[in-house]
């Protein structure tokens, strides 16, 4: 097993891709030097909210919110896990606050 | 055909125009007689139609693309429009305030190019003295944030020094270096006998690299691309020709692969005269070597026809004369034997048995040759 991230630590897309909607794929989609990642909705729906400022509990609070469900954690942090070892995202370990 | 994907890929060659000479240079010999380049309006059209298709992914390159001085405004344009932006550039010419806004204009990434890890050998293949300007270079993209990402084609004169080269990638602090044999295009074809490398220092070239990767983990990738000669199997041409990749040539001529012009037979299409989408999806250019319904019977009964395409059509063209045969880089071809005789060839010049002096790529040189590749 990987080793957990640091307590309170904030997912974020890491610097060398960008996470954006493609009109023409019709998916949320991971790009980085010459390539594409399409997402399927989930894997979209989790990326979206790491942006550095929300912590994984935050991010499953949020999306238990939007899509008025429970019992996402193991999910949200298996996939941030797998999405972590592809290099996609990061965590923001700095002293910024959510605003 | 029915399902014809739409281009990931736009990448944009805008200018032949280079300070370097690099002996293995993949653009037309005859560059020198291309017809004038690209206004910035046509190329702001070109980005903007191909985004509209569905391309994610702008590389800009060329020739030394920052000699043209309104990089900033293309990648500005792509950038707005969501593409992910790629600088592939050899360093000469990108100072601080054009850095600073490429920055500013959204560039998302940057490949620099290196020949080598000393100055010595750098500025033989390059023709040049460009060595500590590219370190330099190397050190002001990371201070503007970039990861440092570097590509070193590899050839006979170079191939022994890849541990040197990756150490000087490490001192740089790359993240991704990528190795990458040279492929047998235009000057490189030229030159092909003189820059082809030995069985033997390719193994120990790989050996070297993967020495390397044990010890360097995650701290920095290393891509080792393999010259399809000394591989008996051919590549995908482009990922599929017409499926993911559009190039555009200086002079806007629309292709499927950044060396097509070479082939004889075809009206290339224009960006100044046709739109993109009728270009890309209804163009004979784009269709002759789309899918697999066009391949000779070599190809169409073998296992891996889906797998390679039947290689690569400028390599069929360039070593038989047809851009329709079967890659002759593949072990099923019945002129593999082509490959053995460049091979032999190429063996004799690093013997010194045959001298053949390498060929500069430079407008003179392109002039005089009057040939493709």
């Amino acid at each position: 097993m990987k080793p957990l991230p640091p307590a309170g630590a904030r997912p974020r897309i890491a610097r060398l891709f960008r996470f954006q909607w493609e009109p023409a794929q019709q998916a949320y989609v991971l790009l980085y030097p010459e390539g594409m990642v399409k997402l399927n909705q989930s894997a979209g729906e989790i990326l979206k909210r790491c942006d550095g400022r929300r912590a994984v509990d935050d991010v499953v609070a949020d999306l238990e919110q939007t899509f008025a469900t429970s019992g996402l954690a193991a999910e949200v942090t298996a996939f941030l896990g797998m999405a972590e070892e592809k290099g996609w995202i990061d965590w923001n370990v700095g002293a910024e606050v959510a605003a | 055909m029915s399902q014809t994907p739409h281009p990931l890929w736009l990448l944009a060659e805008v200018t032949y125009r280079c300070p370097l000479h690099c002996a293995f240079c993949y653009n037309p010999v005859d560059f020198a007689q291309a017809g004038p380049e690209l206004t910035t309006d046509e190329w702001l059209s070109v980005i903007r139609q191909a985004r509209a298709m569905g391309a994610a992914q702008f590389g800009i390159s060329g020739g030394e693309p920052m000699l043209r001085d309104d990089i900033e405004i293309l990648v500005g344009e792509a950038r707005r429009l969501g593409f992910y932006t790629n600088l592939i550039t050899s360093g000469v010419g990108l100072s601080e305030p054009r850095l600073a806004a490429l920055k500013e204009a959204g560039l998302d990434h940057i490949q620099l190019s290196f020949q080598d890890a000393t100055r010595e050998a750098n500025d033989l293949i390059t023709n040049t003295r460009t060595f500590e300007l590219k370190q330099q270079v190397t050190r002001l993209t990371k201070a503007y944030d970039y990861p440092t990402v570097i590509n070193c084609v590899l050839h006979a004169a170079n191939i022994d020094h890849v541990g040197c080269i990756i150490e000087m990638a490490v001192a740089l602090g790359a993240e991704y270096l990528e190795l990458a044999n040279t492929q047998y295009h235009g000057w490189g074809f030229l030159n092909r006998h003189a820059l082809m490398p030995s069985a033997k220092q390719l193994r120990h070239a790989e050996a070297v690299t993967e020495q390397w990767r044990a010890r360097l983990g995650k701290q920095m990738k290393i891509f080792f691309v393999t010259p399809d000669y000394q591989e008996n199997k051919p590549k995908k041409c482009m990922n599929g020709w017409g499926e993911v990749f559009l190039s555009v040539t200086p002079d806007g001529l629309a292709l499927p692969c950044h060396t097509a012009r070479m082939l004889p037979g075809f009206e290339f299409p224009d960006v100044r005269k046709q739109d993109l989408a009728a270009i890309w999806y209804e163009s004979d250019l784009f269709n002759r070597f789309r899918g697999t319904a066009w391949l000779p019977d070599t190809c169409r009964t073998c296992e891996d026809k889906e797998k390679d395409h039947g290689g690569c059509r400028c390599q069929a063209f360039m070593l038989t004369g047809d851009a329709g045969a079967t890659d002759p880089v593949c072990a099923k071809s019945a002129q593999h034997g082509l490959i053995d005789d460049a091979l032999k060839l190429a063996a004799a010049v690093r013997n010194g048995q045959i001298v053949q002096p390498l060929v500069f790529r430079d407008p003179k040189t392109s002039r005089a040759l009057e040939r493709a590749f």
